[in-house]
Formats: structure tokens, sequence, C-alpha cells
């Protein structure tokens, strides 16, 4: 044959599309993002209440503890299983941020300590580093001016 | 060796000498695990890093496919393959200071089908008696080089694939066997206009219909003519576009189509989404099960049609279209 005609092709992909389980995938993010919130709150709770720490380091605290939990979980192989569940649930919180630095240097220690690990790590983070800066620029510009207005 | 029609060659004097394949474990967990030669327990396949470990399972491959016919490495005249990494540095790096020719070749996954026809174009205008048709995919390097890091806890979409762990290697000649190489046809590149790097299934289904289209019309044979139709790998959802591709051009195929990445993985209770992908998907199924369906008589005739997505990270990050190929070849009982 000298020239396939593509027009039917194109017609069968639009009428086969796949279909994403966009309800499950809300509901699990729902679900498993609530439950790192309760227990982000339970944390700040336990380090205020019980060890009589300042609001504000047991905020810190609690990121800190969260973070390290994800990395380690990371590191056993056991977060992106969880991840392929949970979707947003897990990857908007500080979790997902952690993921991708913990992962991305994984990935590059077969490449060494430099040019492996250490420039791999902000690979996937880094957007959210300059997505942050830019958006605390703006913000706190609007700020400043609507501060001198009043 | 004679051309038919377009894009299509015949042989009278190929025959398959040898093959073997390794396998990661999830391939060795799968409904063929039985059929494979050897199976690593783990992806590192005792090495310290995930290249390391495609190499050791590709030079596996090859050892085992000489070790079983007992042919020597001196008698190969010359070896034909490719892998998924950059470069096709798998291929490269397996095959050095062994001192023999070699070309390397890229068809993302159809590199397969693409290696043996001209392994078999060598092998029929008696250039060479033996050459080595071999491939190559791994889970995580391929990861790395397509998607994402291995550990990465994104959410992935479930048309997405999962690449094999596997290496193959088939070794053609012109000394007579049971199975023969008798017909060919090249693939064209073909791109329906999808950008989805994680939907290459129904990407490629199109491109798999065309050569098949082709093929027939220049055999002038019809379906039928085959005891299996093997496309490698469509996946759940890329088998169906493949289906209702040739439906609309008047071709029933469902009951002798077959699809490599969901024979490969019990896609209901193993974790690879819509099923698996890679070069070694469709290398681990036709080199192994076909290739004892074949022996064992319960196959007479079979195509496998492999099917490779074109693309670079690069190219699909600029949301341009993934073009698509698929290169045929006919395994034959003698």
């Amino acid at each position: 044959m000298d020239k396939i005609d593509l027009k039917p092709f194109k017609i069968v992909m639009e009428v086969t599309p796949v279909k994403r389980p966009i309800f499950k995938n809300t509901l699990f993010a729902f679900l498993i993002g609530g439950i790192i919130g309760i227990i982000a709150e339970v944390l700040i709770v336990i380090f205020k209440d019980f060890f009589n720490i300042d609001e504000k380091i047991a905020n810190s605290l609690m990121s800190m503890v969260i973070v390290v939990t994800t990395s380690v979980l990371t590191g056993f192989g056991l977060f992106d299983k969880i991840g392929q569940y949970a979707g947003a649930g897990t990857y908007i919180p500080i979790t997902g941020f952690a993921n991708s630095m913990t992962s991305a240097a994984i990935e590059g220690r077969s490449e060494g300590l430099v040019l492996g690990i250490m420039s791999n790590m902000f690979k996937l983070a880094g957007a959210v580093i300059v997505a942050g800066v830019v958006s605390a620029f703006i913000s706190g510009t609007i700020i400043y001016f609507m501060e001198q207005v009043i | 060796m004679k051309k038919v029609g377009k894009s299509s060659i015949s042989f009278d004097n190929v025959y398959v000498k040898s093959t073997a394949v390794v396998t990661g474990p999830k391939e060795f967990e799968g409904p063929l695990g039985k059929y494979f030669d050897y199976s690593f327990e783990d992806l590192y396949c005792h090495e310290n890093t995930w290249e390391k470990a495609e190499m050791r399972m590709m030079k596996l491959s090859f050892l085992k496919a000489l070790e079983k016919e007992n042919i020597k490495k001196e008698d190969i005249d010359y070896i034909i393959g490719g892998d998924l990494n950059n470069q096709i540095a798998i291929t490269s790096y397996t095959f050095k200071n062994m001192f023999i020719p070699t070309f390397g070749v890229f068809a993302a996954c159809s590199t397969l089908t693409e290696s043996i026809t001209l392994a078999s174009i060598l092998v029929s205008s008696n250039l060479a008696k033996n050459v080595v048709a071999i491939t190559s995919s791994h889970n995580a390097t391929t990861e790395r080089q397509f998607r994402y890091p291995t550990e990465y806890g994104g959410q992935k979409p479930v048309s997405m694939t999962s690449t094999a762990t596997a290496a193959g290697t088939m070794i053609l000649s012109s000394d007579k066997s049971k199975i023969k190489i008798s017909r060919v046809t090249t693939g064209k590149i073909i791109d329906i206009g999808e950008n989805d790097p994680q939907d290459m299934g129904r990407c490629m289904a199109p491109a798999a219909a065309s050569t098949l289209l082709d093929h027939l019309d220049d055999f002038n044979i019809a379906i039928n003519e085959y005891d299996l139709i093997l496309t490698g790998d469509l996946s759940k959802y890329g088998k169906e576009v493949f289906r209702k591709c040739l439906e609309v051009k008047g071709i029933d195929v469902s009951k002798v189509h077959d699809d490599a990445g969901v024979m490969l993985y019990d896609i209901n209770k193993q974790d690879v989404f819509a099923g698996g992908s890679g070069c070694g998907c469709v290398t681990a199924v036709t080199l192994s099960y076909i290739m004892n369906q074949l022996e064992t008589k319960n196959l007479n005739k079979v195509l496998v049609l492999a099917t490779g997505a074109l693309l670079n990270p690069v190219m699909t990050a600029q949301k341009m279209t993934v073009p698509c190929i698929s290169h045929a070849v006919v395994f034959e009982r003698v």
C-alpha cells in the first residue's frame, strides 16, 4: 500500500478514550490528604501540650517529622506505592516535596556525590522553590504597597 | 530472499537456531515465568547500578543462547541489537571487547523485529551464517531515561505501562531448524497526533494496524493465514484501539490477536497499570513462549508486530506528538 488513510484511525482514537477514575482518585486524595493533616495536628498538639514547646517551633518540628518520615518511606520503596493511591493527597502536602527530593537523590546516587546526588536533588523540587520564591515576591510587593496606601 | 510488494521481503533460508530470555523477578511471577531461561530475584541482578544490571541481563541472555546450541562466540558473524538507554549504551557496553562485528539499532520497543529483519537479510544473502539479534530493557533504567525517579510518588494514570525488565537473544542462521523466518514487513513512521507519553499503547496501535494492512496487501493474504498475531506492547487500551482500527477497515482480528504487554503480566494482580512495555516485553514473550509453542506444534505460523513509540523526553516536553513504528516478522514451523 502506498499511502494509508489515517483519518479512520484518528476517529477510532477519539471514540476510545481512556476512562480515568476521577471519583476514586479524588476520594482517595481527600481521605489520605486528610489523614496526613490529622497526623500533623496531633503532632503539633503533642509538641505543644506534652513538651511545652512554643507554637512556632512546634509547627516546624511537625514539618520535620513529616519530611523525615516521608524520606524514610521513600528510601524503603514504600512511598511510591502510597502515592499511587493517594495522588494529590500526598503530592500537595510537604510529603510530595520531601519525596521528590529524596527520590531524585536516590536516583542520582550512582553518579556520585556532587554530580549525582547534589545536582539532581532539586531536579523535580526546584520548580516548587522557584514557584514559591516568585509568588512570595509578588504577594510581598502587593502587601508592601497596600500598607503604604493604608 | 525476494522483495514482495512495497515494504515486505520473503525468505526461504533463514532459521531460528537458538533463543534465550533473561528477566527480572516481576516477569518471573507473571503467567509466562516458567518459559524463561533465567530470572534474577531483584532488579539489581547482583550489580550496584541498574545500568550494570541491564548489561548483565543482556550478556547472560547472549551466553545462554550460545550455550543452548553449543555455538562458539567465534562462530557469530554479526550482532544486531539495541535498547532504550541514551545512545543505546547498554548494547555497546555489553559487547565491548568481544571482537564481534556489531550494529547498534534503535526502534524503541520494536527493536526486536527490526534487528531480526536486518539479521534475516544478512543471513539470507549469504553474507553471514550466524547472526545475533538482541534487545533488552530494564524498568529502572527506562524510568530514569523517560519518566521520573523510580521512587517518585506521583500518581500514574491508568493508561501508563510498566517497562519490562528483560533481555532476549535470538541467533538466526542458515542452518536448518524447526522454526524459520519466512516474511518481514518494515513499518513506516506513523504519527496519529497524540502527545501523551503516558498513553503510548494507544499511540502505537495505528502504526501496528498500518503495518498489518501493508503486510496483508503485500502478500495478498487474509488474516486467517496466521494462528496468532502478536502485537507488542499495546497493553490493555492500545489493544482495543488496534482491533477497532482494523475493524473500520473490515478486518476482524479479535480471534487471532493477542498482545505481549498483557500476556507477560497478570495485569489484574500485578502492579503494572495497563500492562508491560519496553523492548524486553515483546522480546520475552516472543523468544520464550511463542518459540516454545512453535516447537511444540501448538502454533504453526505467527506474525509478530512489535511496536515502538519513537519519542524522546525533550520532544514530549515541547508538546510535540509521538511518532510510532511497527515492524512485522513471521515465524513459521518448518
